[in-house]
């Protein structure tokens, strides 16, 4: 059986995923967990789940892009930069700019 | 020598032979979770020979080194079950390291109450780290207990627990191993 293990690195923190460890049961699979993960100190906590527990996902559809559904779908970065670069000029470079 | 030290060094001594043999599963063991998990048993045994052949060292005037790896074959005192050489036979080994376990536990109980607090507390520690040596034993033994192998390994071995004294040629060459660097290299220190 594999059991994947998640690690927390510190209190309050996320769990990420830190690999897994093949073993006959659980009580086998959290001893070596418990080595292979937590023996250094590396870890506040571990979770400790059979493979088949977890359920993967990974077809998103987004046939038409609707790419304002996405974080990055708005370039603020860009438009900061023009804001930026249009508040360092003068106003008689910017009356000029518009003749 | 008063009767503590002796009983220190004795568990010392164990805990020494015990995890050079443990560590010869390394590399080797049935599977690589078990090759990790078994050679931190045996790193962690060798710690515990290390703090308590300081601990011996303070009150002979000697130091760790000189106790773990200047003495001669026969004044070791550690049991003869740790001394045989196990490998490749990993039933045997577990039934060992079951055995073993649970004889220490009883035995570093007893040191935990030491009137010498500093004894004590070192007990204490070792205690700690024991507890996963436990539960490692005691899920082997779970798993092996209906396999004749199994059986018969706990049943030769456990006599062996408290025969001390006498050492096999085994052993002799396992001191051979040990203290070759030691004794090569004058001041190689632990």
């Amino acid at each position: 059986m594999i059991y994947e293990v998640f690690r927390q690195e510190r209190k309050g923190q996320a769990f990420a995923h830190a690999g897994s460890v093949e073993a006959p049961n659980e009580e086998f699979a959290e001893a070596y967990a418990r080595e292979q993960y937590g023996r250094r100190g590396e870890s506040t906590a571990l979770w400790v789940v059979p493979r088949e527990s977890v359920h993967e996902i990974d077809d998103f559809a987004d046939e038409l892009q609707k790419n304002y559904h996405r974080v990055d779908g708005y370039p603020l970065k860009e438009k900061l930069g023009r804001a930026r670069e249009l508040a360092a000029k003068s106003p008689d470079e910017l009356s000029a700019g518009a003749g | 020598m008063t009767t503590r030290v002796e009983k220190v060094l004795e568990i010392a001594d164990d805990e020494l032979i015990l995890g050079w043999r443990n560590s010869e599963w390394t590399g080797i063991a049935p599977l690589l979770e078990e090759d990790v998990a078994f050679s931190s048993i045996a790193q962690n045994e060798i710690g515990h020979a290390r703090a308590l052949y300081e601990h011996a060292a303070r009150e002979l005037g000697t130091t760790a080194d000189e106790l773990a790896f200047d003495r001669q074959p026969e004044e070791y005192r550690h049991s003869r079950l740790v001394e045989l050489r196990l490998v490749p036979d990993w039933a045997a080994t577990i039934a060992r390291h079951y055995l073993y376990e649970t004889a220490d536990e009883e035995r570093i109980g007893a040191l935990k109450k030491s009137d010498d607090p500093e004894l004590a507390g070192l007990a204490a520690k070792i205690d700690r780290e024991e507890a996963y040596h436990r539960m490692h034993a005691q899920m082997w033994f779970d798993r092996l207990r209906e396999e004749p192998r199994f059986a018969a390994a706990l049943e030769e071995l456990r006599p062996l627990a408290e025969t001390r004294g006498e050492h096999t040629p085994e052993f002799v060459e396992l001191w051979e191993e040990m203290t070759s660097v030691r004794r090569s290299l004058a001041g190689a220190t632990w």
